[in-house]
């Protein structure tokens, strides 16, 4: 029984080092090869091992494939090509192979210059693994050998997020990463056709949320900012260097434009500049408003938004910085909070979730006053705002994907188990298919009733369609042919090609039936009555008397004969072909029910 | 049509079957009342609707769709020729495989159903099912016939499947069409956004769901940010929304009950209006807006949602919905928090979405003072920003201001910042803002007495300095001490319409009525009679239209008259003198006269055109006997006589049809003789003019039901800048002009815009139809750039013909005047009238450019 399997190494029930293995038709394809945020022992990265304890990576998988740049899906692809070792093909869109290096090389920057870590993957590393990389386009098919295929849709989320179709054969799975269904500031929203997968692998981060209106959160966020601005105050916005940090920059820089603002807009990080410079380049990975712009002007060429100088925050008067980390745990954006902490005109905006123990969730959650290293107690005197810019699809936009689909059954991944639950529960009821969430490490095996394909020839075909009208799908038809299977391709031709191609004589082959009937007439006569009752019954058939006493319907021969023993007994003779084995037996049934009274 | 069919029949290549069926299809549609042919022609197509190929079955659709029979009366006829049921055929091709056979199945039905065909409610459920199909076009398709049933049978009761309640077919449908909001294709989301605001028969329980949405965290009902806000206002405990987890998650939700795929119409708009695709949320805006204005509980609701729109990256949209919210502001009030968000869109620099924010506040109703206050404020501000903006920001402070007296009453003090006990500063007079101010608390004094014993002293005065000088935008108020004032004016705050309308009616039919009155009393009446309309015209703006246009007729038919009274007709023989400036002058007059009537009105019948044609006639032929008096020789008259009698023969051949109302007139007279006057030398030809045009009797001018004047006004540059426009020869500068159309129709191809340099060299500029706006109907705006230049010139340049209209500059530099084309003056009394703008009709008149020499 061919049948498809899943397990996840990582994402399953759990969010971080996205890591899931998909045999599907005989291929095994590796979807995400991510790092876990929350480990910095070997849980930080999948479990390789699980693939195979020795040989190489290689042999046992036909392709990876990379659904964006964030680290939680590629973090551990330099560890697990180069380490492990892997040298077949990694598939990722464009931008995230050229968006992936970076941030993979400031993780290692992070891991091994900040915290001191030996064995870890290094420069050198990173290029190599990405020189693996096989770039494919939205849409494109590609034909990673002779029956697997991967295709791409968009995901939304951040610059370059796919989703991606792996099929074979008339097998399909969909993997669809991390998706967003509502469109922000500068990306578009996941769309999928009706590919109607085996399996889709969905993630299900908010799978018990449904989210407000983003234009109501986009006013919000204005109207703080542009009110503490008014004031004179200065505006801190603490980001991470990617993805929101964008859609952020896009907002502000339009709303500056529109309402002919002029207090200065910063931002700290080279990181994001370089970010940024791929940004202008996929123009065609943005959202409507962006691409129809960029002939005029390049969205992401910020007119109001300059680069952040440490001397910058002493300035006088307004100004609005967007610093990095987001979480307010360390780096510049810890230190302009410092120094600005101290002015209730000033304010500063969280985007995102803060982590516990982090100094943004201490002040969201209302402290005044905070301690920091060296005994030093801040107080808080600047306004603390919340404001949550999420792009991942809520419950809503999950089942929306789903409903485009149409899968025959669906994973869930990426999200957590309780949450799952419910999500699983709903979908089951709504979409009446099977839904899956296994843990790591679980496989998920789904049989598949793949459709094998059957090739006509043309003549037959023609010649079936010429007897009926046109086909009509849901109905069956009974259509005679011979099947042929050479070289595992299966042909449907007629009988005679099939007799020629093979260079086979052709036999008859012919029933003969005795039905006895009660009669004591003349063998004539119960002719006669035979071909009068089935002239009536089989209305549209060409029934014939034959001069020479015997009754044909279409092919088959009836006659009748006196019983050498008993006279009132008459024998009828049926003959048919095995080409009308349907009409013969049924005309047996029916002789053997006997005739009508002749009186009738 | 024989052929094609016998061709037809024997043709195998599908592409040729196709386009015969096409042929067939075009002869059907030209012979619409013979039965028998499209009897004929149904059953071919039936007969090919079972080719393979799908272009052939397209194609058979299409004519069934087109030619199908609408009666089934027909088969009466008993010639075997039963008629088939179209509908039934066309409906077993929507399970068709080829999606565009499915396609042009569903456009057939909704052919048959724009041909007048009641389609069956069998075909609901169908559609229902191609709403799930694999292609967008097939999807679309259907949407839109989903639509049209439920528009069919609104009443009906179809059962929900899975459980067994039944509902209105048109909220079932409406469910429906929801849903495909938030399909994968953008077209079919346009498609169903936009037949949502059509739906108005859905009951209000549904429509009301197309807004909610429940939000939940974590398994926990949430609040919407729109149900926060309404919280915080309605507690009285405003513009907190700054503690963390305001939003926090309230009650836990039962898992069970929560639906996560609405099958109904639940959340349609969120979506529609939060789209990728700014065609879907123009459409969604649109929808909204049309099922608003029918709705007032609805319009309520979406009133969030519309404020929303007002904050999104494209202007379009943005524009879209604050005209929206125009629309429906009468059902609606602003609450303060809304307002707050709708006022921040005044800083917006994008001019039109502030003007027609502008016109929004004109009729918005507004809760609170502290929200005319936040207004007055906002529009300060922008005042100060955008200066241009003066104008219409005026205008929104005076509607503001008559909307809600009682709300300006308790602001006054503080805004003309007046003290109980001291004397405050007088403000300056020419501050914008100070005037805008004023505007506001004037217009609110109309209908408030009380609130001029707040004005201190100079306040009255200047009251009376506006009054004057923007007329418009201050109202004549009943000030204590001022009876004069208020007493003269008061007739023009209360109109009485029907006195003025009757007396409008009156002066006219004793004209006609006195036609045979001796020519001094008609003269003297016709003039009495065009000063009484002039005044009227004046005195009541919305008759300015009908008294003007009367009024111009009958200085026609005077200036006729006079001409014809000239001692000169009654010396027997021609005496080729040069003094008959009047009758030629009279007869250019009427010409122009004539041309404005036709041109610059909008509303002007087909009645009142023959009418002004006939004039003109009149008019020509008067020029024509003069010629023939007062020069020597025959040959220029030949060729005149025959331009003349062509022009009659052109007047014949256009307004045959209105030829009977004519009786007893001067063309009737005309073409009696017309044989006659074919045939005559040209003296002979004059003679009989002569005499037909005295006897000729004054036509009645019908008037029209609606006629305004075609107008505009040149609100930039301003005529009267003192700093002349300069600019170096050879290169090209470029002027902003601004200007208000009223009442002119189609003006994206009617009006140009003139430009008249000091040398006298005049220049024609086409503006974009893009730089016309449509604010308001009847009105336009044009807003664009013209761009001048001109090489240099060192000669002394011929005096402008209107020495006050501008200076000029020597050398290199110029100013430009815009000049009108026509002789019109806008305002006579105001010096600005310089800059104005050519209404040409100038494709349509022949001899414009005689016109325009006048000027």
């Amino acid at each position: 029984m061919p049948e498809i399997r899943v397990t996840p190494l990582g994402a399953g029930q759990d969010v971080g080092r996205s890591c899931i293995l998909v045999s599907i038709a005989g291929k095994n394809v590796m979807l995400d090869c991510g790092m876990h945020m929350g480990f910095n022992d070997d849980r930080r990265f999948p479990d390789f091992s699980y693939i195979t304890r020795n040989g190489r990576l290689t042999d046992f998988l036909d392709c990876v494939i990379i659904s964006h740049f964030h680290l939680d899906h590629c973090g551990a692809l330099p560890y697990f090509s180069e380490m492990v070792g892997y040298d077949g093909p990694i598939y990722m869109t464009h931008p995230t192979q050229a968006i992936c290096p970076i941030l993979l090389e400031d993780y290692r920057k992070i891991a091994v210059d900040k915290k001191g870590e030996a064995n870890f993957f290094t420069s050198q590393m990173i290029k190599d693994c990405m020189k693996k990389v096989v770039a494919v386009h939205l849409h494109q098919t590609v034909q990673v050998d002779d029956e697997l295929e991967i295709k791409a849709y968009y995901a939304g989320h951040v610059l370059g997020a796919a989703m991606f179709q792996i099929k074979v054969g008339s097998e399909s799975v969909v993997y669809t990463g991390d998706y967003n269904m509502t469109p922000d500031r500068h990306l578009g929203a996941a769309w999928i056709d009706k590919c109607r997968p085996n399996l889709l692998i969905t993630e299900s981060t908010y799978a018990t949320t449904i989210r407000d209106s983003k234009r109501c959160r986009e006013r919000d966020f204005l109207k703080k900012v542009h009110e503490a601005v008014e004031r004179g105050g200065k505006v801190l916005i603490p980001v991470f260097a990617l993805g929101r940090a964008q859609e952020l920059c896009i907002l502000l820089e339009t709303f500056w434009e529109r309402m002919n603002l002029k207090a200065p807009i910063y931002f700290s990080t080279g990181l994001t500049e370089k970010a940024n410079h791929y940004y202008k380049l996929f123009i065609t990975w943005t959202n409507q408003k962006i691409r129809k712009t960029f002939v005029q002007r390049n969205m992401f060429e910020f007119k109001h938004i300059k680069a952040f100088d440490r001397a910058f925050a002493d300035n006088p008067g307004p100004m609005v910085v967007f610093a990095t980390p987001g979480m307010l745990h360390a780096g510049q954006s810890l230190q302009i909070f410092r120094k600005w902490a101290g002015n209730e005109k000033n304010m500063v905006i969280m985007p995102g979730y803060c982590v516990q123990g982090t100094v943004g969730h201490k002040i969201l959650s209302g402290q005044r006053k905070l301690e920091m290293e060296g005994r030093q107690v801040l107080e808080v005197k600047m306004q603390v705002e919340y404001m949550s810019f999420s792009a991942h699809a809520d419950a809503k936009g999950i089942m929306q994907l789903v409903g485009q689909a149409e899968p025959e059954s669906v994973l869930l991944v990426h999200g957590e188990a309780k949450k799952m639950e419910f999500l699983k529960q709903k979908i089951e009821q709504e979409f009446r298919v099977n839904c899956y969430m296994p843990a790591n490490g679980e496989t998920v095996t789904l049989p598949t009733s793949p459709s094998i394909p059957v090739g006509i020839s043309l003549g037959l075909l023609k010649r079936e369609m010429a007897q009926g009208l046109l086909p009509d799908a849901k109905k069956p038809r009974l259509l005679h042919g011979t099947l042929i299977m050479k070289d595992s391709n299966f042909r449907l031709v007629s009988s005679e090609q099939a007799l020629k191609e093979l260079g086979l004589a052709e036999h008859q082959l012919r029933f003969t039936c005795r039905v006895h009937l009660h009669d004591p007439r003349k063998e004539q006569e119960t002719a006669m009555r035979v071909y009068s009752h089935l002239k009536s019954v089989l209305k549209d058939h060409c029934v014939q008397h034959l001069p020479d006493g015997s009754v044909t319907v279409e092919s088959i021969l009836i006659q009748a004969a006196a019983h050498s023993e008993d006279p009132g007994t008459k024998v009828l003779l049926v003959s048919w072909t095995y080409q009308d084995e349907e009409l013969g037996s049924y005309l047996t049934s029916l002789l053997k029910k006997g005739l009508p009274q002749a009186s009738s | 049509m024989d052929d094609a069919i016998n061709i037809l029949q024997n043709e195998k290549s599908h592409q040729v079957l196709a386009q015969l069926l096409d042929t067939l299809l075009a002869i059907g549609t030209k012979l619409p009342e013979n039965q028998a042919i499209q009897i004929r022609l149904v059953d071919v197509a039936c007969k090919h609707l079972t080719d393979t190929s799908h272009g052939v079955r397209n194609k058979c659709l299409q004519l069934l769709g087109n030619l199908g029979s609408l009666e089934k009366s027909v088969t009466k006829d008993g010639e075997g020729l039963a008629v088939r049921d179209v509908q039934k055929i066309i409906g077993d091709y929507f399970s068709d495989q080829d999606p565009r056979v499915r396609t042009a199945a569903i456009k057939a039905m909704l052919q048959l159903h724009e041909r007048g065909l009641k389609l069956h409610q069998a075909i609901y459920n169908q559609a229902c099912k191609l709403l799930s199909d694999d292609y967008e076009q097939v999807r679309s398709a259907a949407v839109q016939l989903i639509w049209v049933v439920s528009q069919l049978y609104p009443e009906s009761i179809v059962p929900i499947p899975s459980s067994n309640e039944e509902i209105r077919l048109v909220d079932d449908a409406f469910g429906k069409i929801c849903h495909m909001v938030s399909d994968g294709s953008w077209v079919v989301r346009v498609q169903a956004a936009k037949l949502l605001g059509s739906m108005e028969q859905v009951s209000s329980h549904f429509l009301e769901q197309t807004l909610d949405k429940k939000l939940m965290s974590d398994l926990r009902r949430k609040r919407t940010a729109h149900e926060r806000a309404k919280e915080l206002y309605s507690s009285g405990e405003f513009s907190s929304g700054r503690k963390w987890g305001d939003d926090a998650p309230k009650e836990e939700i039962d898992t069970g009950a929560v639906n996560l795929i609405e099958s109904g119409a639940c959340g349609a708009f969120v979506h529609g209006l939060e789209d990728e695709m700014y065609e879907v949320r123009i459409a969604a805006v649109e929808a909204l807006c049309m099922l608003a204005q029918s709705s007032p509980s609805f319009a309520e609701k979406c009133l969030d949602f519309l404020v929303d729109m007002f904050n999104d990256e494209i202007e379009e949209v943005r524009l879209q919905s604050i005209h929206t919210m125009r629309k429906i502001s009468n059902n609606i009030t602003l609450r303060e928090d809304q307002l707050d968000t709708v006022l921040a869109v005044l800083e917006d620099s994008s001019r039109d979405i502030r003007e027609a924010l502008h016109e929004l506040l004109c009729c918005t109703n507004v809760s609170t003072k502290e929200g005319i206050h936040l207004a007055l404020v906002e529009l300060l501000k922008n005042l100060t920003k955008y200066p241009t903006d003066r104008d219409s920001i005026w205008k929104c402070l005076k509607f503001l201001g008559s909307r809600h007296p009682t709300l300006v009453l308790p602001l006054v003090p503080e805004l003309l910042s007046t003290h109980p006990f001291f004397d405050t500063a007088e403000p300056d007079m020419d501050d914008p803002a100070y005037i805008a101010v004023l505007v506001l608390i004037f217009n609110a004094a109309k209908t408030c007495p009380t609130m001029p014993a707040l004005f201190s002293d100079h306040t009255f005065r200047h009251y009376a300095y506006l009054r004057d000088s923007l007329s418009h935008l201050v109202p004549a108020l009943r000030l204590p001490g001022r009876k004069l004032v208020s007493s003269a004016v008061s007739p023009s705050i209360a109109p009485h319409e029907d006195p003025s309308h009757q007396f409008l009616q009156q002066s006219l039919e004793r004209v006609y009525s006195l036609q045979h009155l001796d020519p001094q009393g008609t003269q003297e009446l016709l003039e009495f009679t065009i000063r009484d309309l002039q005044r009227l015209g004046e005195l009541q703006s919305e008759l300015a239209g009908v008294a003007d246009f009367s009024a111009t007729y009958l200085r026609c038919q005077l200036l006729l008259i006079k001409a014809l009274q000239e001692k000169l007709w009654n010396v027997a023989a021609p005496l080729y003198l040069k003094q008959s400036d009047l009758a030629s002058a009279a007869a250019k007059q009427i010409m122009e006269e004539t041309y404005k009537m036709e041109f610059m009105y909008s509303g002007v019948e087909n009645k009142q055109v023959v009418i002004i044609h006939h004039m003109r006639l009149q008019a020509k032929a008067l020029q024509l006997i003069v010629t023939a008096r007062t020069t020597r020789g025959v040959d220029p008259l030949f060729g005149m006589c025959e331009k003349f009698l062509q022009e009659v023969d052109f007047f014949q051949r256009c307004f045959i049809a209105d030829l009977p109302h004519l009786q007893d007139s001067f063309v009737d007279k005309l073409l009696d003789l017309m044989p006659r006057l074919m045939t005559s030398k040209p003296v002979e030809v004059v003679k009989i003019l002569q005499t037909m045009l005295r006897q000729s009797t004054f036509l009645h001018l019908p008037l029209p039901e609606q006629i305004h004047k075609a107008s505009a006004t040149i609100i930039e540059p301003a005529g009267e800048s003192d700093n002349p426009l300069r600019f170096t020869s050879g290169l090209v500068v470029a002027l902003d002009v601004d200007a208000t159309l009223e009442h002119v129709q189609d003006p994206q191809s009617t009006v140009k815009v003139q430009v008249l340099y000091p040398d006298g060299q005049a220049q024609m500029i086409h503006p974009k139809p893009a730089d016309f706006r449509n604010p308001g109907p009847g009105r336009h705006r044009l807003i664009t750039q013209v761009y001048l230049s001109h090489t240099a010139w060192t000669d002394v340049p011929l005096p402008s013909p209107n020495p006050g209209d501008g200076a000029w500059c020597w050398g290199s530099f110029f100013l430009a005047v815009l000049q009108q084309l026509l002789t019109r003056r806008l305002s006579p009394g105001r010096q600005d009238a310089a800059v104005s703008e050519a209404l040409s009709p100038i494709d349509q008149v022949p001899d414009s450019a005689s016109l325009a020499v006048s000027s």
